[in-house]
């Protein structure tokens, strides 16, 4: 199997409002995608489906070779995710955290002890490692968060935004560490609405108003809507988008 | 089962690190225990009473000079007539007036009966209701003496009588800080479990961590236990500092088994943290929990029984406290610290406790989705 | 004048937009209006009582059937050894025991005496005093009725007249205090939460860096909330007046003019709170530990205070609720006037003033 992540017809409705509308898209293993959509335009809703907590109206997808409609739980315990909030807890150290989060995903305490010192030094936390994380500057959250979603070797990392709020040197040491898990077989799956980033990916999809309306390479895009940049490439998608900013 | 290790971990290190609450824990139950007794002391002393006396007769003297004796009553003035004693009533200087009518002696000893009138201000029932009874308690005695006076008693009473000794069991001293104290420590306990539990869970919401938790492979049940035991812990503390001020300052000691209280408790909390789970699920912001849980807590304690008796209140206000967990432990507590109860009497409290735990614990887990 | 407008409407929005919690604030004082007002009385009626009679007899079967009728008492069973006494307690299925000694009748009318004992349970001693002073006097009634040729001699007869709630209606002295707490509930409460919340999101910082002047933010935070109050205050008057019959003896005017001062003071109590302190959680606590929980114990509604020991009747000077309670009671139950309660309305006011003038300052600080 060559597919992370394979998606068909996924829908999800409220009420009446369909907010995300019968994607279908496959991701390769160990690629680096990226999911872009202007804010509105259903990407955050279709990645809640993907990693099990928000239960599709139909359609199928098969994430990291579990079926979502079958096997949630399976899933999770082969994704990592990090959210827009960071989602590491605030009032706890760094220690605890990677400890906390160590002991969810089944590592034995060993084996904590010991990424947790290797995740420490190699982001340089070692000063601050007994520190409470709301003490910490947001770029070294970020950082500390992938690293901690990324604790159990999970064969597919979701990220919801991870990059908001930090100046672009920090956001490209971000992306070290993005293109590090990849070179090791990760599949990395990040929705961002950076633009630049997108060129970071291998493979780029842009939702609007809930459909997919573009999927291929940064370059293949560019190309195909006569742009330099993907800013312009999703200025011209996104322009005719009936749902935007609410 | 590890997982719930771990989660164990976590809970503690931020209830420990949260000085909010941590001062809440300890701190709470010192103020609720000191100020609340010494405040909702019902016992009533120094009742206000103002005498008005047409009559200026020896008796008249002396009655006034036995109310003035007894130590439930202040005499706060002497008025010349009504009108200037009820102003001291509306201004709350008096709570209770006495008429001597004028000839009250005379009426006395020559045809043998004579009237007074007793005015009580109501507005406090409670201190009316007793003021009134001690206050005739007191006039009965003095009509007692007085007839013994007139009618040389022992030898020939013509008149059968009824002695009426009262008895009071259990709590002698009658003292009412013994009834309010251990009301208080279930006030303190359902806070514990109903109240911070669903703050603390909530606050999960509102920072964001818990939907990363549902995304980790943490299973719904270990999740709940990972909240649930740490307040389970936290209130069986408390409930062991509240036992140990009572006694440090109450002298009060639990006459009965404080293994069965424990017990009860142990059971007791397990329901409230359901609940408390409950309203967390519900609640999206720490405000609405809060709201809710306090208006949960305000009936629980009101139509409990802590301060007035289930049995004077209608059939559909009884009929309500039969679903609120409060009351058994509220009656419990008092019927094991004061009475000695033993688990036989209280087999039916533990039943409708334990029902409360299963079916709030069902309803919890059941509502919360770690999906939607 | 129009920015206003718009920052209050602002305001208003949030607080609809939040249905939870509207819901609660609308449905407390309901609810606490019917569970004081209905359910909650001091009054002792159906007091399970046991009864402990050796010998069967005309006398103590006419007490004991006395007993039974009147609406204080429901003999629950009939204990024939006193060992049982305890048990009976034990089990919490009664509040008293009535003992006979043995052979009542014969030993009344040979002897001239017999003896009831009035075992009762005092683990409320209250209750305990009350039930046992009833059955004393049934007992005492029908003693005289068993010596209708022996009028008793130099019988001293008391009459009782209770004032301002004959009908000992618990409503009267708790109303009062419903209106104190949930209006300290939703102004200072609320309030100050609005205000730190904007605070921990930061929004406020904003709303400094706007034109408006301050003074006027904080008037636009404060509005919606004094007019939910006012609405809640008046729910409770039609609630209790029309539901429970709590009479306004008083003049209704001067009754609302001193809830509008007791609001501003809560708000303004909401205002305090707000400026000392930058999260929520912490607001919530302040607002609950010092201020609710006080209301509750000092201000006088639940226990009396020249009961409490003096330090907490000096304390509960510093309670607003306090004072706010004694006013109403005066007006709505006692009817009395401005005469009566000028002092108090002054007091409530000077803690008003004081409460905004330390906001003020704080928050003056923090712009600076």
């Amino acid at each position: 199997m060559n597919w992370a992540i394979e998606v068909k017809d996924l829908t999800k409705k409220f009420g009446d409002f369909v907010a995300v509308d019968h994607i279908t898209f496959s991701v390769k293993k160990g690629e680096i995608f990226g999911f872009l959509g202007a804010n509105g335009a259903g990407k955050t809703t279709a990645m809640k489906m993907l990693i099990g907590i928000s239960i599709p109206t139909s359609g199928t997808a098969t994430v990291a070779g579990f079926d979502l409609n079958r096997y949630p739980d399976k899933i999770k315990q082969n994704i990592g995710y990090m959210s827009q909030k960071f989602s590491l807890y605030e009032d706890l150290t760094v220690v605890e955290n990677i400890k906390f989060y160590g002991g969810i995903y089944g590592l034995s305490r060993k084996e904590i002890a010991e990424k947790s010192n290797k995740l420490i030094e190699k982001l340089q936390l070692q000063d601050v490692s007994k520190s409470l994380v709301n003490s910490l500057p947001l770029g070294w959250k970020q950082k500390l968060s992938f690293s901690i979603a990324m604790i159990h070797e999970p064969s597919i990392i979701f990220l919801d935004e991870p990059t908001g709020g930090v100046d672009p040197i920090t956001r490209r040491q971000f992306w070290e560490l993005i293109y590090e898990a990849s070179e090791q077989g990760t599949t990395v799956f990040v929705t961002t609405h950076y633009m630049d980033e997108a060129e970071y990916c291998e493979r780029v999809s842009i939702m609007v108003d809930g459909k997919i309306a573009a999927l291929d390479t940064p370059e293949q895009l560019k190309l195909k809507f006569n742009s330099n940049t993907m800013d312009d490439v999703f200025y011209q998608l996104a322009r005719g988008a009936k749902r935007s900013d609410n | 089962m590890r997982t719930i290790i771990f989660l164990l971990e976590k809970e503690f290190a931020q209830i420990f690190r949260n000085s909010a609450i941590l001062r809440i824990i300890f701190v709470m139950p010192i103020i609720q225990l000191i100020m609340l007794p010494l405040a909702a002391d019902y016992e009533v002393k120094s009742i206000n009473c103002g005498i008005i006396d047409h009559d200026h007769s020896p008796y008249s003297r002396k009655l006034i000079a036995q109310i003035e004796a007894s130590t439930y009553f202040k005499l706060v003035d002497y008025e010349q007539n009504i009108t200037g004693a009820m102003t001291n009533f509306e201004k709350d200087k008096s709570d209770i007036i006495l008429e001597i009518p004028a000839h009250f002696e005379r009426d006395l000893i020559k045809e043998e009966k004579s009237n007074l009138l007793i005015v009580v201000n109501a507005v406090n029932g409670v201190k009316g209701n007793l003021g009134a009874a001690y206050i005739s308690g007191i006039i009965r005695t003095f009509n007692q003496n007085i007839r013994m006076d007139w009618m040389n008693f022992p030898k020939m009473s013509p008149v059968p009588e009824i002695k009426i000794a009262p008895i009071p069991w259990y709590n002698k001293l009658m003292s009412y800080k013994n009834f309010m104290v251990p009301g208080i420590l279930v006030i303190l306990v359902t806070m514990v479990g109903s109240f911070l539990s669903s703050l603390n869970i909530v606050h999960e919401k509102e920072a964001g961590t818990i939907e990363q938790i549902n995304v980790t492979p943490i299973k719904k049940h270990h999740f709940i236990l990972g909240k649930l035991i740490p307040f389970w812990i936290l209130g069986i503390v408390v409930l062991a500092i509240g036992l140990l001020i009572s006694y440090i300052i109450y002298g009060i000691f639990p006459v009965g088994n404080i293994f069965l209280l424990f017990s009860f408790a142990a059971v007791y909390l397990v329901g409230t943290l359901g609940l408390g789970l409950l309203v967390s699920n519900f609640a999206d912001t720490q405000q609405q929990a809060m709201f809710f849980s306090f208006l949960l807590m305000m009936v629980f304690i009101l139509l409990g029984g802590l301060y007035t008796p289930i049995e004077s209140m209608p059939d559909w206000a009884i009929m309500i406290t039969k679903f609120n967990p409060a009351a058994y432990f509220i009656e419990v507590i008092r019927m094991i610290v004061l009475k000695g109860s033993g688990l036989k009497d209280i087999l039916p409290h533990f039943f409708a406790i334990s029902c409360f735990a299963v079916v709030f614990n069902v309803l919890a887990i059941w509502s919360y989705k770690k999906q939607v | 004048m129009k920015q206003f407008i718009i920052f209050v409407r602002k305001e208003f929005f949030h607080i609809f937009r939040d249905p939870k919690t509207l819901i609660i604030i609308i449905g407390l004082p309901i609810i606490q209006i019917l569970t004081f007002g209905f359910a909650l009385t001091n009054e002792v009626k159906n007091s399970k009582i046991a009864v402990l009679n050796p010998t069967i007899d005309e006398t103590t079967t006419k007490i004991i059937d006395r007993l039974n009728a009147s609406r204080f008492f429901e003999v629950q069973e009939s204990i024939k050894n006193p060992k049982e006494l305890d048990a009976a307690f034990k089990s919490g299925k009664i509040r008293m025991a009535v003992v006979f000694q043995n052979n009542f009748q014969e030993s009344l009318q040979h002897s001239k005496k017999a003896d009831i004992q009035l075992v009762a349970d005092a683990s409320d001693p209250n209750i305990a005093t009350i039930v046992m002073n009833y059955a004393s006097s049934i007992i005492s009634d029908v003693q005289n009725e068993l010596n209708p040729n022996f009028s008793i001699p130099y019988q001293i007869n008391i009459a009782t007249r209770l004032f301002y709630n004959p009908q000992q209606i618990g409503a009267y002295s708790f109303v009062p205090g419903i209106m104190a707490m949930v209006l300290l509930l939703i102004s200072t409460m609320m309030t100050s939460l609005a205000i730190v919340r904007e605070k921990e999101l930061g929004s406020m910082e904003l709303l400094l860096a706007s034109p408006m002047k301050p003074l006027v933010l904080i008037l636009s935070k404060v509005i919606p909330y004094m007019l939910i109050s006012l609405f809640n205050w008046l729910i409770i008057v039609i609630l209790s007046v029309w539901l429970m019959d709590v009479p306004i003896k008083g003049s209704f005017a001067l009754l609302f003019f001193v809830s509008l001062v007791f609001i501003i003071a809560a708000l303004a109590l909401g205002l305090f709170i707000s400026s000392i302190t930058d999260s929520q959680q912490v607001a919530m606590m302040i607002s609950l530990m010092g201020m609710l929980l006080p209301t509750l114990i000092l201000s006088g509604f639940m226990f009396p205070i020249e009961n409490m020991p003096i330090p907490l009747q000096v304390m509960s000077n510093i309670v607003p609720s306090k004072w706010y309670y004694t006013i109403v009671k005066d007006i709505m139950i006692k009817g009395l006037g401005i005469k009566a309660i000028w002092k108090e309305t002054f007091v409530l006011i000077g803690m008003t003033l004081f409460f905004i003038t330390i906001s003020l300052k704080k928050f003056k600080l923090r712009i600076s």
